[in-house]
């Protein structure tokens, strides 16, 4: 996994609430069997005007252009600012790694959903939880000024604004660990394979139905 | 100490527990579909791991699987693949499948409990959000991403947080023509699409112990709907019989010995919850919904809300885009909404119990003729054979309904099953996001026998009043 630990990036406005994951990559592009590529796609039907399709060319398709991953001011865009409950609905981990494949690696959102939340911190995408005030100042402040980036430090957990606002974020020990160093947690799961195999030889005992299916 | 539901099955799952609050947690069962598992067999193969224990999963197709013209196979050649890497994964690693063709494939979330694969106390995930169907058997079970899939396929464990514990009460008689779906939408209207977030939820009460195993399904599937991973019901003797006897369940004196222990799976009575939600079954009309999210949701009697109502700008703009996506005004009456497509099935109401509700309200009614397509997808190729043997094909078909194969369908529109833009649909599946059934596609979420009447009249009714 790619590791993340400073950004400094262009920051893009989506003001909505409950933004679900078939919003942010569409069914139709869970057909493939790989983990890039969905970048194009991302936000595909508030993007495009016609219906995309897997492995189409979206460089000549239609686009909304009202819609803000479309204006020329937030191309580049690598934080997303959005509101409560981003990333609501299906499991899909195709959803950030649309977002990833797109060029963004840090979310910030006053909510998300679980699912979402524990996907983004298995592939390099930072999201990171900021009070409704905090977040109504930031939408402020980005719709006031092109080119409006900010710093994201995961070490210090803070983001600082161009003025030198800052805003401190929670974030679990282990998780930032592990996206600190880009860690792949199965090799750090299977240190463990002592505990594991203690278990099961005790369960398989104590509770003999929940092995053998096959 | 007196336990939750909730604590009494982690307790007994935790490897390892931090400070920081996140545990090793052991999973018994891992359900496996073609859509979200080919990224994890890979992530396997690459990093040369082999499954931790190859008995703990169980595999079948059902997103991408046509539900006519099984004979053509599936056409679309990317879909296609898909399934077939499933299959070349599944006799690669040693996974049982239930592949297309096998009578036992269907839909995950019926499956499971269907073949008693899925049993009280276990924890139980699948790279799906409603997993957390599972939890009417009294299961830990909730959805996971991809890398987690392949966690899990690699260690038999997930590294989780203890999420917070959430006790909705629904109290009294079920009332005549109400289900779990409605209960599940009345729910999430009350507490919000977000209300469960970082919970774990158990549903208790009497109306909820009156509902059978796929009303209790049903509830807990759409768990999810309302933010929280994980919904959960106590083990009861509903719970126990629907197990006995399936195919995988276990027999004999293991049977007695497993009974013993599901049934303390209940919460003591001075159990302590984080949160504590009390609704009245008396308040429980039939639901349906009016937008592009589970919590906009009316009784059938009432109506849109008026955007003066919003609580505050985020909610107002959400609800006004909402009403445009749905070309509909605030305070429209629901009883007036026309529809053109009605899809019956999904892991929430694909079920026995659920294509009998819908064939009891079709019986001796036509669709109306403005509805283009009424479908009804079983769950599973058993439900399906159930439901023949009953002669409830027969009653959908000469209704005007189209008799489909078991899958996913039309609930998520991965295969040819869709709407079209601009249609509008009344669903049994459990989300009414844009764009779900299909690009420009407007889904209202109603009960199946709600979905049954909506096509005999062409509009939504109140079923309570059917006759």
């Amino acid at each position: 996994m790619q590791a993340f630990t400073r950004l400094n990036g262009l920051v893009v406005p989506l003001d909505r609430a409950n933004v679900d994951t078939d919003a942010i990559i569409p069914k139709q592009f869970l057909k493939s069997i790989k983990r890039t590529g969905y970048g194009p796609f991302l936000f595909d039907e508030w993007r495009y005007e016609d219906v995309g399709q897997p492995e189409m060319d979206c460089s000549h398709r239609p686009i909304r252009k009202e819609f803000v991953l479309n204006q020329p001011r937030f191309q580049g865009a690598e934080i997303l600012l959005t509101r409560e409950n981003f990333g609501c609905g299906s499991s899909r981990e195709h959803a950030p790694w649309a977002i990833l494949d797109y060029g963004i690696s840090c979310v910030i959102a006053p909510s998300f959903a679980d699912i979402f939340y524990n996907n983004c911190f298995k592939n390099g995408v930072l999201p990171v939880v900021l009070k409704d005030d905090q977040m109504d100042a930031l939408f402020v402040d980005v719709a006031a000024n092109s080119g409006y980036t900010l710093t994201v430090d995961l070490e210090a957990q803070a983001i600082t604004s161009p003025t030198g606002r800052t805003f401190n974020f929670d974030v679990d020990a282990f998780r930032k660990h592990c996206l600190l160093k880009g860690l792949d947690d199965i090799s750090l799961t299977l240190q463990q394979s002592e505990i594991i195999q203690a278990y099961e030889t005790e369960r398989k005992v104590s509770a003999p139905w929940l092995f053998g299916a096959s | 100490m007196a336990k939750t539901l909730f604590e009494k099955v982690w307790d007994q799952h935790v490897l390892t527990a931090s400070d920081d609050g996140s545990a090793l947690l052991y999973i018994d069962r891992q359900l496996i579909h073609e859509v979200t598992s080919p990224q994890a067999f890979e992530g396997l193969r690459e990093a040369g791991r082999k499954p931790w224990r190859v008995d703990a999963s169980i595999a079948t197709a059902d997103h991408n699987v046509p539900t006519t013209g099984l004979e053509h196979g599936i056409t679309d050649p990317v879909a296609r693949t898909q399934v077939e890497a499933l299959d070349t994964n599944c006799k690669e690693f040693g996974i049982i499948e239930f592949p297309m063709g096998d009578i036992r494939q269907g839909i995950v979330h019926v499956v499971g409990p269907e073949q008693g694969l899925v049993l009280p106390g276990m924890t139980v995930v699948c790279g799906d959000s409603h997993t957390s169907t599972h939890g009417a058997l009294g299961a830990i079970a909730m959805g996971i991403g991809t890398s987690e899939v392949e966690h899990v396929l690699a260690t038999q464990t997930l590294i989780q947080k203890k999420p917070k514990m959430m006790r909705v009460t629904v109290d009294g008689e079920l009332p005549k023509g109400i289900t779990g779906k409605d209960i599940a939408l009345y729910i999430i209207g009350e507490i919000g699409t977000a209300g469960g977030t970082g919970y774990a939820i158990e549903f208790a009460g009497k109306t909820i112990e009156s509902l059978s195993m796929e009303g209790r399904m049903s509830l807990c599937n759409m768990t999810i709907e309302a933010g929280a991973r994980c919904g959960m019901i106590a083990v009861d003797d509903v719970t126990i019989d629907y197990v006995k006897g399936r195919p995988f369940s276990p027999k004999g004196d293991i049977w007695e010995r497993a009974e013993a222990a599901w049934r303390d799976l209940y919460s003591d009575a001075d159990a302590v919850f984080d949160q504590e939600i009390c609704l009245h079954a008396v308040d429980i009309m039939p639901q349906v919904t009016w937008g592009t999210s589970p919590e906009m949701v009316a009784p059938i009697f009432g109506g849109t809300p008026c955007l003066n109502d919003a609580k505050d700008d985020v909610q107002r703009q959400d609800w006004q885009r909402a009403f445009a996506y749905m070309d509909l005004e605030e305070n429209t009456a629901i009883m007036g909404i026309t529809i053109d497509k009605v899809f019956i099935g999904s892991c929430t109401n694909a079920r026995i119990e659920d294509l009998r509700a819908a064939a009891a309200i079709a019986r001796g009614h036509q669709v109306a003729e403005k509805v283009i397509l009424a479908m009804v997808v079983p769950g599973s190729g058993l439900v399906k054979k159930q439901a023949e043997e009953e002669g409830l094909d027969v009653i959908f078909k000469e209704a005007g309904f189209e008799w489909r194969e078991p899958g996913c369908s039309m609930c998520l529109a991965m295969n040819a099953d869709r709407l079209e833009a601009g249609e509008r649909c009344a669903s049994t599946s459990n989300r009414n996001f844009e764009g779900r059934q299909g690009a420009g596609g407007r889904t209202h979420l109603v009960s199946p026998a709600m979905a049954a009447a909506a096509a005999i009249k062409g509009h939504f009714v109140d079923v309570r009043n059917w006759r």
